[in-house]
């Protein structure tokens, strides 16, 4: 039935695109019916051309009025207020830019719109405004590669240290897991080919010979102390997958037969970021939108939707299968205490394997 | 010359002619003798197999609108999934059959509409199509030669690239599905089977049509390459070549480049699937089972990927900025602004773009040290994209400008291209990948930078050299209808996307339902895919007016854009050899337009110049 309906739409779309074409057509025949602009032509064009403009504009404002609030709340990491400075920097000089170059290009097109016998001006070349407008794009981005390459290599270089939390992400479709290296502060060596040992206990495939990986801790929520620089060494065990911390301004892929690394410091926790008013304006607009939904859920005799509350997210952000779309863990930020609380509870992998 | 073909001489006979391009009126002379002996064509010779590279650009043009409308039919399809994800409905049912039940979207086939999508759009319609029909059409038009060096070749090249559109297609149709590991087909998702249903016969199709393709993209940009190298009538010398010519010839190089690298990539990740080999693939345990492969790396995949995947880009876009610079000329009614400034900046455009493959993958694990020089190198090709742009805005200022079709879709090129290049500012600075790769802020990037651009400069193009291709004019009310309506849709459509993607939602996911926190983006996807609808239907309206005025389109008149370029003096009735009788000579560069001191706002190439003109440009 449906079917046939879109089938009839999509008939009368093409029937009115027709019958529209002959409207033009026929308003034509008196006049000129050469299918090069005129001045008439030139006109309306030009005129829409500044009205496009003030599109552009607009959608821009409004774009920031109604979806502002989606975007992410300020770092929840160390590095991440480095990488939010940058990140304005390079949004304030884009937006100048582009309203600028956006104004020039609809304006002229606007305000030269081609008139019958008017002649245009000839000019071909001008090597002053041309270095110019090399050089002080030169200018500008070398002072953003600096800066950048700056950030960059601080955030990137991760040294191992003794204060440091040392943490393994370990990917598989369609989940996540974290190890956690224990008392010694060691990860125990570990590769897919011991995942069957144990009857399957043996979840991340640790090497049960080697003493380090015996106090190591795996668990299916990641807990991290705030304000203690966490190192997390990722592995993957089947596909590609990317460890995607949104909030905390970090993201590292986990690629098979390798071990890639990603340092960060906690400086809020959870309970800090609930409390923050951004978030707090973000929950309550989410909550709005899931009673709404739950209206129609529980009028179709569904269940209706659990109030969302805020935590940190671990998301997925490498293709990696049909289940992409819902691999995450969730993390959470918590006082040294209640870290060393929580930590104290998990099995270790000795405890496990027995 | 038996087979009548006009420019079928061996390809050493031009190589030998290489170093006198002077006596190339002598080849001109050569082929008229030819024009006296025409044995009779054939439907197959004409149409079919036909080296005419006029056919040869048609046939290219139509065979990339076709691939173009099933890749935009599918992003409409997953646009409704993203809208109202989960919902059933009955267009999935008819169209997906077994892959939808009850007329809801299987995630499986959401990652394969994606990945199909993305790989036709790039490769079948905005190097194919764009690139395959302008470079054959204009190419010989427009530096003055009867027809591409090899026609043989040529035919070729379109034939296998007809053949991996096919077969493309067919891979549609396979039991498990087709190709559903994104269009870069990353392994070991793409190389095992047991990964996803659509790494099984669906993606061995898929590197099978790649590789036809490729070899096709190859043999089409040879001869580009030694067409214009070669071919150039009298007085075409490299500095008067309009910036069509330099864009397709550049580009033609980058793609024989970058494309044998892909290649090389395609045929070891065969190797991967079906020999055992481990040039990708390393302790990997899948579905219970440990598997043999052992010392290769993904991440080696990603460089030789990325290695044409960059440069790819600006295969796809030189052509439409050559384009846009020739029309942007020709209806300002002024010449281009810095032609030597444009040509350098092509050539330095395509020189870096070889060089930064590496900032797709700043986090791929590789070495930080080298995301920092690709972080250098990404950003400065800034620098000659802002000299592009600016050069358009200024051959704007005091211009004439005739607002036709073409050029209001020339000058929305510049637009987007400056919307999205600007965003590249982030994307291509490594720290601040960190927190946008492969979310929505990339895809909304790149489909306004080189998506929309690039189709911008195809549509451009058509509604320009339309009566070149066809001989009748389109519709100009329906060509500014089908403008403004994707105009504002394609902005409606990407720039929400940076939104989306500044609030950490990763692309590619068949849901957002899963993640409460996303909630509040639900509204923005609704928004998004109902200008994608308007926009799929503005393009309607273009094939329509495509079709109907290829029938009952206007005769057109030989030079109905008052045009300098050359393509414009050949007559307006197709015929092999382009020209009757000798092939005109070249006097100037193709932008004199409104020189002081000539009657008219517009000289053609090939009239001499008068005495005591200066010549500019040389």
């Amino acid at each position: 039935m449906t079917a046939i309906l879109t089938l009839t739409v999509l008939v009368l779309i093409g029937i009115s695109i027709w019958q529209i074409s002959k409207m033009f057509d026929l308003s034509q025949t008196e006049r000129n019916t050469s299918q090069i602009a005129n001045d008439k032509d030139n006109n309306t064009q030009g005129k829409l051309m500044f009205a496009f403009l003030v599109f552009i504009y607009l959608l821009t404002l409004y774009s920031f009025y109604a979806w502002g609030s989606v975007l992410l709340p300020e770092a929840a990491s160390e590095h991440g207020s480095q990488y939010d400075n940058l990140m304005w920097i390079s949004f304030a000089l884009i937006f100048f830019v582009q309203t600028v170059t956006q104004a020039l290009l609809h304006y002229f097109s606007y305000k030269y719109r081609g008139e019958k016998g008017k002649k245009a001006l000839f000019y071909a070349d001008n090597d002053v405004l041309e270095a110019i407008w090399t050089i002080i794009p030169v200018i500008t981005l070398a002072g953003l590669i600096l800066y950048g390459l700056y950030t960059w290599t601080s955030i990137m270089n991760v040294e191992e240290n003794d204060e440091a939390l040392v943490v393994e992400l370990y990917a598989q479709q369609f989940n996540w897991k974290a190890r956690y290296a224990g008392q010694d502060g060691v990860l125990g060596d570990a590769n897919v080919r011991f995942l069957q040992d144990f009857d399957g206990k043996n979840q991340v495939g640790i090497d049960a010979t080697d003493p380090n990986g015996l106090d190591d801790v795996i668990v299916q929520e990641l807990h991290l102390p705030v304000g203690r620089e966490v190192i997390f060494k990722m592995r993957s065990q089947d596909v590609l997958h990317s460890a995607y911390m949104p909030h905390f301004r970090a993201q590292m892929n986990c690629v098979p037969g390798m071990i890639t690394e990603f340092a960060f410091t906690p400086i809020t926790t959870t309970d800090e970021m609930r409390q923050n008013p951004d978030m707090i304006a973000k929950v309550k607009k989410i909550n709005k939108i899931r009673v709404e939904k739950s209206k129609d859920l529980v009028a179709k005799g569904e269940e209706a939707l659990e109030p969302y509350i805020f935590d940190y997210l671990l998301l997925c952000n490498k293709i990696c299968g049909a289940s992409h779309y819902n691999m995450q863990m969730k993390i959470i930020v918590e006082t040294p205490e209640e870290y060393e609380k929580w930590i104290a509870q998990q099995p270790t992998f000795a405890q496990v394997i027995q | 010359m038996k087979n009548g073909s006009p420019n079928n001489q061996p390809l050493h006979k031009s190589f030998n002619n290489l170093k006198k391009e002077k006596d190339m009126s002598a080849v001109a002379h050569a082929h008229e003798e030819d024009h006296g002996h025409h044995h009779k064509e054939t439907f197959m010779t004409k149409y079919i197999f036909s080296q005419d590279h006029k056919m040869i650009a048609k046939q290219y043009l139509i065979t990339g609108l076709f691939m173009g409308i099933i890749g935009i039919a599918m992003s409409l399809l997953f646009r409704i999934q993203l809208a109202w994800p989960e919902q059933s409905f009955a267009i999935f049912e008819v169209l997906l059959g077994k892959w939808a039940p009850e007329g809801v979207m299987d995630p499986n086939v959401y990652l394969a509409l994606v990945t199909i999508h993305g790989t036709i759009m790039v490769f079948f319609v905005l190097t194919a199509g764009l690139s395959g029909t302008f470079s054959n059409l204009l190419i010989p038009l427009q530096i003055g030669a009867r027809d591409m060096a090899s026609g043989l070749l040529n035919m070729i090249s379109f034939w296998l690239f007809f053949l991996s559109s096919t077969i493309m297609i067919a891979s549609l149709f396979v039991e498990a599905g087709p190709a559903a590991a994104g269009w870069t087909i990353y392994p070991p998702l793409s190389a095992l089977p047991q990964a996803q249903p659509g790494s099984g016969l669906g993606m061995t199709l898929w590197l099978v049509s790649m590789a036809i393709f490729i070899a096709s993209s190859l043999l089409g940009s040879l001869n580009y390459i030694v067409t214009v190298i070669n071919l150039r009538t009298k007085g075409m010398s490299m500095s008067r070549l309009p910036l069509t010519i330099w864009a397709f010839f550049v580009t033609a190089i980058i793609g024989v480049v970058s494309f044998p690298v892909l290649l090389s990539a395609a045929l070891l990740l065969i190797m991967d699937r079906s020999f055992g080999t481990s040039f990708f693939l390393s302790d990997i345990f899948i579905q219970g089972e440990v598997l043999h492969y052992q010392g290769g790396s993904p991440v080696l995949y990603e460089h030789l990927f990325w290695f044409l995947g960059h440069p790819e880009v600006y295969i796809v876009l030189l052509p439409a900025l050559g384009i846009t610079s020739e029309i942007i000329a020709t209806n300002s009614r002024k010449p281009i602004f810095g032609y030597r400034a444009m040509v350098a900046s092509i050539l330095a455009i395509a020189f870096l773009s070889t060089i930064v493959w590496g900032h797709h993958m700043f986090i791929s694990g590789m070495n930080p040290f080298l995301g920092s020089v690709f972080t250098f190198t990404t950003l400065l090709i800034a620098i000659p994209s802002a000299v592009k742009a600016f050069n358009y805005i200024t051959t704007l200022w005091k211009g004439n400008l005739q607002l036709n079709p073409a050029m209001l879709f020339s000058i929305g090129l510049v637009s987007t291209f400056i919307s999205g290049g600007l965003t590249g500012i982030i994307l291509g600075d490594s720290t601040l990948d960190i927190n946008v790769h492969d979310t929505y802020f990339v895809v909304a990037h790149f489909h306004l930078v080189m998506g929309i651009s690039a189709l911008y400069g195809l549509f451009a193009g058509v509604y320009h050299w339309f009566p070149k291709m066809f001989g009748k004019m389109m519709n100009k009310n329906l060509g500014y209808v089908h403008f403004w309506v994707t105009a504002v849709c394609a902005y409606g459509v990407f720039f929400p996307m940076h939104f989306i993607g500044m609030a950490g939602l990763p692309r590619r996911y068949y849901t957002n339902t899963n993640f409460p926190y996303f909630d509040d983006i639900a509204d923005i996807n609704i928004v998004i895919s109902l200008f994608a609808f308007a926009a799929g239907a503005a393009q309607l309206v273009f094939l329509y007016n495509f079709i109907h005025s290829i029938f009952y389109g206007k005769p057109a008149e030989q030079n109905p854009w008052k045009s300098n370029t050359m393509e414009w003096t050949a007559p307006v009735e197709h015929m092999h050899g382009n020209w009757p009788g000798e092939i005109p000579e070249v006097h100037r560069w193709a932008y004199d337009y409104s020189k002081p001191g000539q009657e008219e706002d517009w000289v053609s190439q090939i009239v001499p110049l008068k005495e005591g003109e200066e010549e500019l440009q040389h």
